[in-house]
């Protein structure tokens, strides 16, 4: 379990996050939502030790990030995956050398021990052909899974996913979204993933966070986002005219 | 306040690079591939422009030596002490800074603008040390290239002075024996290896630190070129000073 208390964190002047206390389960898919600047990259990044806190704390399964030794702290990053928005893959390797490029420094593998494991993930993210593929001749989509495969090879207990389906098309979208929460599933870990996307949401939000300008403002699944009466939160939720109109259909039913 | 705070930051960077060293079957590989990359992949140029500016000293010398009482053997002299004391290790290592520096900057700083090294970071490992050291082991190789620079820029003088009718070849070699001083062979390493360190560090401070996207990472290339070159003029003035004087 991860619990963040009353997390802060300014920029100079700037008040990035503002008291934000939260806890996440294991096995379920945690979603961090709300507008562009309202703090959730600062969010993930803290939780990730990317980013120091100004104050609050964050635990990890009882251990508090800021008292662990720099040794205790690698060891935890040694479980923690994380799924860039760009996928961040290393473009100098090919797509197997980036997936096991953290059993390579991390484990004392045999190298057919890691080949193994790399055609183990790759399998299970549909990619089972793409090994000797440069990540710049890969789909969006691909490097998009290509850094899932990579998050999970070293068998992670928490999965961060910043915006993992950011530029890509409805059906690729909800293709990776499926695959993150079958995979936390599988895995029996931690995910926490940053969208604005609202089909996310809806598709795997079984925990969802709302931040707006730095403060938790709402808490809550994926069904209550349409029963609130949190104005920002519908605000947020139905600022897409796709979901306007879902919205005007929903109130004209209930009449 | 932002240079004073920049040194700081460097000088950190170098005390980082010796920290947390990452897996040595890793390392191993990154060290090879700079060295093709920053060694092997230097080599071509640096021996086209050794050659060639060698052949243009000499020509240079030849034609200035006006006076019948000094003797013809002073072109190779000349171009023997303009090529091993400044030529090859100095105008080189600016060269260096343009073709190398670049690459390294251009790099790592590509590297930050695509998450690459937060991903690296993420997964706890040391991101300078994974970097900046294999680069800086790699340039420890850098003398090789500067010895070529000496041999070809040589030989580039004695192909002009031959070949273009200044001196014969017996007063060229004659030339290039006279007065040798090995401490000058010794003098001209010393500057190479400090070269060589700031070739490889100050690149990597300017793409590690970088912010913005990619024409922030062209602007880097550049300042990173221009303070290279400033290092290695300030240093090679306050080498030549405490060694030679």
């Amino acid at each position: 379990m991860i619990i963040v208390e009353n997390l802060e964190k300014s920029f100079g002047e700037i008040k990035v996050l503002k008291g934000i206390s939260a806890s996440f389960e294991k096995g379920k898919t945690n979603l961090i939502i709300g507008q562009s600047g309202s703090g959730k990259t600062v969010f993930l990044k803290c939780l990730l030790g990317l980013l120091e806190p100004d104050s609050g704390t964050i635990s990890y399964d009882g251990k508090i990030y800021s008292e662990l030794s720099d040794s205790e702290k690698r060891d935890l990053r040694a479980d923690m995956g994380m799924v860039f928005q760009g996928g961040a893959l290393f473009d100098s390797m090919t797509i197997a050398e980036n997936v096991m490029f953290p059993l390579r420094m991390f484990t004392k593998q045999s190298k057919s021990e890691m080949e193994d494991r790399v055609n183990v993930v790759l399998n299970r993210v549909n990619l089972p052909d793409a090994h000797n593929k440069m990540p710049s001749e890969a789909s969006g989509g691909m490097q998009k899974r290509v850094a899932i495969a990579r998050a999970i090879v070293n068998n992670p207990k928490y999965l961060f996913c910043d915006e993992p389906n950011s530029g890509l098309d409805p059906n690729t979208a909800i293709l990776i979204d499926n695959l993150i929460q079958e995979i936390t599933k599988e895995y029996d870990i931690i995910t926490m993933i940053n969208s604005h996307d609202m089909n996310s949401v809806m598709e795997i939000g079984e925990k969802i966070i709302f931040l707006k300008h730095g403060i938790k403002e709402w808490e809550g699944t994926s069904d209550d986002v349409f029963r609130t009466d949190n104005k920002a939160l519908t605000d947020f939720v139905y600022s897409s005219n796709l979901f306007k109109k879902v919205r005007a259909a929903q109130l004209k039913e209930n009449k | 306040m932002t240079y004073l705070e920049n040194i700081g930051t460097y000088f950190l960077m170098i005390v980082e690079m010796f920290r947390k060293p990452t897996k040595w079957s890793v390392m191993k590989t990154l060290i090879l591939k700079d060295i093709d990359d920053l060694i092997i992949g230097s080599l071509g140029i640096v021996a086209f422009i050794s050659f060639f500016v060698g052949g243009v000293v000499t020509i240079q010398t030849a034609l200035n030596i006006t006076n019948p009482l000094i003797p013809q053997y002073l072109v190779g002299f000349a171009t023997r002490q303009s090529v091993i004391l400044e030529f090859a290790p100095t105008f080189i290592s600016i060269i260096m800074a343009g073709k190398v520096g670049s690459f390294i900057t251009s790099s790592i700083g590509t590297m930050r603008v695509t998450e690459q090294i937060d991903a690296l970071e993420v997964m706890g490992i040391n991101a300078i040390n994974y970097l900046v050291f294999p680069k800086f082991i790699a340039l420890m190789l850098y003398p090789f290239v500067i010895s070529i620079a000496m041999f070809l820029g040589i030989l580039g003088g004695l192909a002009a002075c031959v070949y273009g009718g200044f001196t014969s070849m017996d007063d060229y070699i004659t030339g290039i024996q006279t007065d040798f001083i090995p401490f000058h062979i010794v003098y001209a390493y010393i500057k190479t290896i400090v070269f060589a360190f700031i070739l490889a560090t100050i690149p990597s401070f300017y793409g590690y630190y970088m912010k913005g996207g990619a024409l922030e990472v062209g602007k880097a290339s550049t300042t990173s070129f221009v303070w290279s070159s400033v290092v290695i003029i300030l240093l090679n003035y306050i080498l030549t000073q405490m060694l030679l004087s």
